[in-house]
């Protein structure tokens, strides 16, 4: 068992005393027992914190589009109408399950199965901080482009299933859909890996600071434009408006899950709320400096130098400021998703399949080859790097 | 972190069979409290109020098969590119970063030649249009004639 949480867990002096009274108890080693109850606590942690995330953004979802349209939106149930998605799950699981009679029975169960899955799956490359993630693959950017692409797989089964020709038309536009935007947001986060020189995540963070001007998305010009690409790509990977023409509710009365009711309905839902969510942190992770806090106050040095805290405290309370960072950044950006799905109208099809192949692929080629040569021509040195290098060589060209 | 052990995959799998489990818990807890009344109206697809007529299960409009292809080609190149762009900064350090470089550019023109021919073939656009010769339009014309 390898996992990040484990091995800063491991560091730990309270720790290690643990494993060794419960291996005196149970009378063997004990290491591999408890990094297996790590990671299980920590993977349900996660998870539950992911459904209710999932749950929050049907609620954020409401709120900010009655903010935006200028009505109330839920306000009955808790305070501000904050427990409506808890309303909402109670009654999805009350409702009854329709399995169409045409359907193809095994698919259509699978679907929304294979949807949820495939979004945890992809959970688990998330660097929500430096200690803080469930496991640091050394192929963590291909992994989380594979498993993420589980959920385009499912909507294409969900809607084929579904024997409803409104679900195959979304399904064949959702698999088309997913599959053409896979190709410029590979292609730009393909850039970032180059400049960063690795392909697991706390590489990408790693090789930012900070504060803005180290991000990678004012690195140079190239990753500036990548940052956009990627955003409108993934915005279109997870059928978010002004992309869901898979699920466009004015010409395919509900896309790829009109047959789906209930619980199964509800899969779909929670699973592309979570998916926001993880896109949100990865475009955070490769382009706005991940979970890396101002100053290094994320390593927690700095806390135990100057206000002489215990190592312990001063680590887990960086760790703290770095999980913050990385929501804060991440919730931002999830609130710029729903303020676009509410203020853009939906493509047309064919202008969809315009844009991905004609303009944000060539533009993401380009960003590619962009970032290939700064590297090697500027040693991978920011644009601010480089203006400061300029401004002292011509200072000491004065003297 | 990087172990050249499969241990680090072994949390995906647990994760994975957390998701599971969820979902699965979720629809069997549900199968509890839910009513069960199916009848051969609700069982039907959806269509709009009217009887569905045949099967949704028909052939697929060619230009899906068209973009389907155009993405394979520029999925395996991207896959293709991948380890070149994670040790591009290391081989860059000991200064072997122009051979790579050369070798990425060669790379990424195949790439664009394929978008530039996709792109004049016009398989980009999803309705292909054509323009008929002055030759092709009197044949049709004949044709409705007779």
């Amino acid at each position: 068992m390898n996992s990040t949480i484990v091995s800063y867990l491991s560091q730990f002096d309270g720790h290690k005393k643990f494993i060794a009274f419960l291996s005196e108890v149970l009378g063997f080693d004990a290491t591999a027992l408890i990094a297996f109850l790590v990671f299980l606590i920590a993977s349900i942690v996660v998870v539950k914190v992911m459904a209710l995330v999932g749950g929050m953004g049907t609620y954020a979802e409401r709120k900010i589009s009655a903010d935006i349209q200028m009505r109330q939106g839920p306000n009955r149930v808790g305070p501000f109408g904050l427990l409506q998605f808890l309303a909402d799950g109670v009654k999805m699981i009350m409702k009854e399950d329709v399995l169409p009679k045409n359907a193809d029975k095994l698919l259509f169960t699978i679907a929304p199965l294979m949807a949820l899955v495939g979004v945890f799956g992809s959970l688990a490359v998330v660097p929500f901080s430096s200690g803080f993630i469930l496991t640091d693959l050394n192929v963590g950017v291909f992994y989380l482009i594979g498993v993420s692409s589980l959920v385009g797989v499912a909507i294409f089964l969900g809607g084929y299933s579904s024997n409803s020709k409104w679900s195959m038309l979304g399904g064949m536009r959702g698999a088309s859909q997913i599959i053409s935007y896979e190709v410029p947001v590979t292609l730009s986060i393909l850039a970032i890996v180059i400049l960063a020189g690795g392909l697991s995540f706390s590489t990408l963070v790693n090789a930012q600071g900070g504060l803005p001007h180290q991000w990678y998305v004012l690195h140079n010009p190239f990753t500036f434009i990548g940052f956009f690409v990627f955003f409108i790509g993934a915005l279109a990977e997870t059928n978010r408006a002004p992309f869901d023409l898979p699920e466009a509710e004015s010409e395919l009365v509900s896309g790829y899950h009109t047959e789906y009711t209930g619980m199964r309905f509800g899969f779909f839902a929670l699973a592309e709320y979570i998916e926001v969510f993880v896109v949100c942190g990865v475009a955070v992770a490769a382009f706005l400096g991940g979970y890396k806090v101002p100053f290094d106050l994320g390593t927690g040095d700095f806390l135990v130098n100057t206000l002489h805290l215990p190592p312990i405290i001063g680590k887990n309370i960086g760790q703290f400021l770095q999980i913050g960072s990385f929501v804060t950044k991440t919730l931002l950006l999830y609130y710029v998703v729903i303020w676009i799905r509410w203020t853009f109208p939906r493509l047309r099809v064919d202008h969809l399949m315009t844009l991905c192949w004609k303009y944000l692929t060539p533009i993401a080629l380009f960003n590619l080859v962009g970032c290939a040569v700064w590297l090697y021509a500027f040693d991978g040195h920011s644009i601010w790097e480089l203006f400061s290098q300029m401004t002292a060589g011509s200072h000491g060209g004065g003297h | 972190m990087s172990s050249p052990n499969l241990d680090v995959y072994m949390p995906i799998i647990i994760l994975m069979a957390i998701g599971v489990i969820a979902v699965v818990g979720a629809l069997l807890v549900g199968k509890l409290i839910r009513p069960h009344n199916p009848n051969a109206l609700k069982e039907s697809p959806y269509e709009c109020g009217e009887e569905p007529i045949g099967s949704a299960w028909s052939n697929f409009n060619v230009r899906f098969y068209v973009v389907s292809l155009i993405f394979i080609i520029f999925d395996v190149e991207g896959a293709l590119m991948f380890p070149v762009a994670a040790v591009f900064r290391r081989f860059n350090e000991i200064g072997e970063g122009g051979v790579l470089l050369g070798s990425l550019l060669l790379f990424i023109l195949v790439l664009v030649l394929g978008i530039v021919y996709c792109w004049k073939k016009g398989d980009l656009d999803w309705v292909k249009s054509f323009q008929l010769s002055d030759e092709q339009i009197k044949q049709l014309n004949n044709v409705k004639e007779s």
